[in-house]
């Protein structure tokens, strides 16, 4: 094991590294470009003994990671928002196809306008693929779930893509120490990479092909939702295995903070988690009876954990760095919906923040712990607001 | 039947065999394409020069549903199914791949359609050539996006009645002529590039040997005309891709490394005319058009012989 100061980016670059990814296929895009320079540098200095294509598009990049991974061999792409959307069509072809390629997306805001900073619609815009969509807090976190990411997808139950988002700038650039564990004690513990089905001229198969309504396809689709199913077990499992070899544990689907005897908490994904823990201890200290619920997992998403956090805390805040237009933002939807089996369901109140980088500081997160405890002790007043906007003329009233 | 098969070997009595394709299947029966596909006679020439010892990757094509439905194949060789416009990608990829696992003896296949080619897939295909993965890319050219039912491709000659220039009263055929792929090989500076025909099978079948012997790209524009989205009867498939060549509309040629040799001259042209009105696509065109189109084929073949000189001492 070594200590290094180092970003996200270079986090990023050495978890596939240490993780014996056999090809790598890239195409740079700010925030993520330090990544493929990382990748590039090990080449140059024979640390990588891999494939590396500096491929035309973001969309070959994911293409030429699937079809390297259908012939067998572990395979690593790194993108960011406009990028990460251009490869969508491929990421459902990566979860289709039964592909466990490893993908960090540096979450990034969607143009038009231009905008290179922290947000997570690229992100979610991944939902419905099938690919396996974490969320982490910290350079440390990126480098240990690329590996752990590697542990899960390519369980022959899983056998499914996994991205794992970083945010921009916050993760991308910023220096922190890292522990970089020994690659061949990282290998041992995946082992080599061998899908059931590899490209093999002395086994030849159809990988694809033409199925009507009524032969395979639903079948197929079942397959991947257990596949999903299984990822949601061996999450937290491997994450304790990883402790034990590694000494360090993230957690498994969410990660709760302060919450056992907490009053409210703050469901959140990403950096803005770090800041909040932040908040949370200072409003201990002031007699706050505050939480934090830390989503590391957006698919699988932590049903039941959520829906057992909702039935010991009554009012959940949920903060979300996206929206999603003509409903609300995404990961309040998910916790509302998880939560809703429950009898007595907890209040819940969606606080849009931090879109395309803006700064989610303390007193941003203060602000909105103390709207929730509000909503404790006077009823939800509103479902949805969006937090720190530049108020127009009239001041809708959805804006806090 | 059996007396032409009697007479042949008779013929052959006594002397050494000059076939050159080899006998050896890698495409079973079973397909369903249409009558007369030849699209499938390209894949069947194509397996039979490279043999056994090959991973095909396939985007959305007529060949993407051809070797019949899952969980079935008429292939004998792996068949990758990948997207529309990934075909250069993905056979960067799987050549990785196998590189890494040190399975340099493989034939890596990137085997699309036209539309895959020139539209669709030029990008990631133009990856591939700029980056020079040792790889086969083959498009088979019917002129049209035949699978999805006769839509205009940027590889439909100037002329055609396609479901997307549909002629009616306001003559709104094809106006514009097909791209040169070829040509944007060349440029790409590619060790290899050769058109070719399913009606010259021993020509086609020398050039992806030939192929085996050069690292780096290869790219092949096989001639493969379709019944019906040509709107001819289904035997006439060889008959017509053969006229094809002969009126010069689509020259056999090769080019290795800049150097250009055309491999089929006609010793008499056949008339764009004649070529053109044995298929119901053209039949809606004045005369005025086809003069018009017969002078832009005549123009490519010059210069292409012209090609021809100017490289000839290249080597």
């Amino acid at each position: 094991m070594v200590r290094k100061v180092m970003t996200g980016n270079s986090a990023t670059a050495y978890g596939a590294l240490v993780s014996g990814v056999e090809v790598v296929s890239a195409y740079p895009i700010t925030p993520q470009t330090t990544v493929v320079e990382k990748v590039a540098e090990f080449v140059s200095d024979g640390s990588f003994k891999g494939q590396y294509i500096c491929v035309e598009s973001e969309h070959s990049a994911l293409a030429s990671c699937i079809s390297a991974s259908q012939t067998g061999c572990r395979t690593f792409t790194a993108t960011s928002s406009q990028g990460l959307l251009l490869m969508h069509e491929m990421v459902h072809w990566a979860a289709n196809t039964r592909s466990p390629v490893g993908l960090v997306n540096i979450n990034r805001a969607v143009g038009p306008p231009w905008s290179i900073w922290a947000d997570h619609t690229d992100a979610i815009a991944q939902r419905d693929t099938g690919a396996l969509n974490i969320f982490v807090e910290s350079a440390q976190e990126i480098l240990d779930m690329v590996i752990q990411g590697y542990k899960v997808a390519e369980d022959p139950d899983v056998l499914l893509p996994f991205i794992i988002n970083a945010d921009a700038f916050f993760l991308s650039h910023t220096f922190e120490p890292v522990d970089v564990p020994d690659a061949k004690k990282v290998q041992e513990w995946l082992g080599r990479y061998d899908p059931p089905y590899p490209l093999d001229p002395d086994d030849p198969h159809g990988y694809g092909s033409l199925t009507f309504p009524h032969q395979w396809y639903m079948e197929l689709r079942y397959n991947i939702k257990r596949g999903m199913d299984k990822a949601a077990e061996l999450i937290p499992k491997v994450s304790k295995e990883y402790a034990k070899l590694f000494g360090r544990d993230h957690g498994g689907l969410v990660e709760e903070y302060k919450t056992k005897d907490a009053e409210v908490a703050l469901v959140a994904m990403g950096t803005m988690v770090s800041t909040a823990r932040e908040v949370v201890d200072r409003m201990r200290d002031e007699g706050h009876k505050v939480g934090l619920v830390k989503v590391r997992s957006f698919r699988p998403f932590p049903q039941k954990e959520l829906r057992e956090i909702g039935a010991r805390i009554p009012v959940l805040g949920v903060a979300d760095r996206c929206y999603t237009y003509g409903q609300e933002g995404p990961l309040s939807t998910e916790a509302r919906a998880a939560v809703y089996t429950l009898k007595d369901r907890p209040a819940i109140k969606n606080y849009v923040v931090g879109v395309g980088g803006r700064d989610i500081h303390v007193e941003v997160l203060r602000k909105i712990f103390l709207d929730i405890e509000k909503v404790k002790a006077k009823g939800l007043d509103k479902e949805s607001v969006w937090v720190g906007l530049k108020r127009p003329p009239g001041e809708p009233p959805e804006v806090m | 039947m059996a007396d032409q098969k009697a007479s042949t070997r008779e013929r052959m009595k006594g002397k050494a065999p000059k076939f050159t394709i080899p006998t050896d299947e890698w495409m079973d029966v079973g397909h369903v394409g249409c009558q007369g596909c030849g699209g499938c006679h390209a894949m069947r020439y194509v397996l039979k020069a490279l043999g056994k010892k090959t991973i095909l990757s396939i985007p959305a094509c007529c060949w993407a549903v051809m070797p019949t439905v899952l969980p079935y194949s008429n292939l004998k060789v792996p068949m990758l199914y990948t997207a529309f416009e990934v075909t250069g990608a993905s056979i960067s990829g799987i050549r990785a791949a196998l590189d890494v696992r040190g399975r340099s003896d493989i034939n890596v296949v990137g085997f699309a359609g036209d539309g895959g080619t020139v539209d669709i897939g030029l990008q990631s295909l133009s990856g591939c050539v700029e980056r020079g993965h040792n790889v086969f890319y083959i498009m088979y050219d019917n002129e049209a996006y035949m699978n999805t039912g006769i839509q205009r491709s940027g590889s439909t000659p100037r002329g055609a009645w396609t479901t997307t220039t549909q002629v009616g009263s306001t003559e709104d055929w094809k106006r514009e002529p097909k791209k040169n792929i070829v040509e944007i090989m060349v440029a790409h500076r590619i060790p290899y590039a050769a058109t070719a025909s399913v009606a010259y099978p021993e020509d086609l079948v020398r050039k992806l040997k030939k192929g085996l012997e050069i690292k780096g790209t290869k790219f092949y524009h096989i001639m493969a005309p379709c019944p019906t989205g040509w709107r001819y009867p289904p035997e006439k498939t060889i008959e017509y891709a053969k006229m094809a060549t002969e009126a010069c509309a689509f020259p056999i040629y090769e080019v290795e490394f800049g150097k250009y040799t055309i491999n089929k001259k006609p010793s008499k042209k056949v008339p764009m005319k004649d070529y053109m009105m044995t298929q119901g696509r053209f039949r809606h065109l004045p005369e005025k058009e086809i003069v018009a189109i017969q002078k832009e084929v005549d123009y490519d073949w010059d210069l292409l012989q012209k090609k021809e000189q100017w490289t000839k001492d290249f080597k």
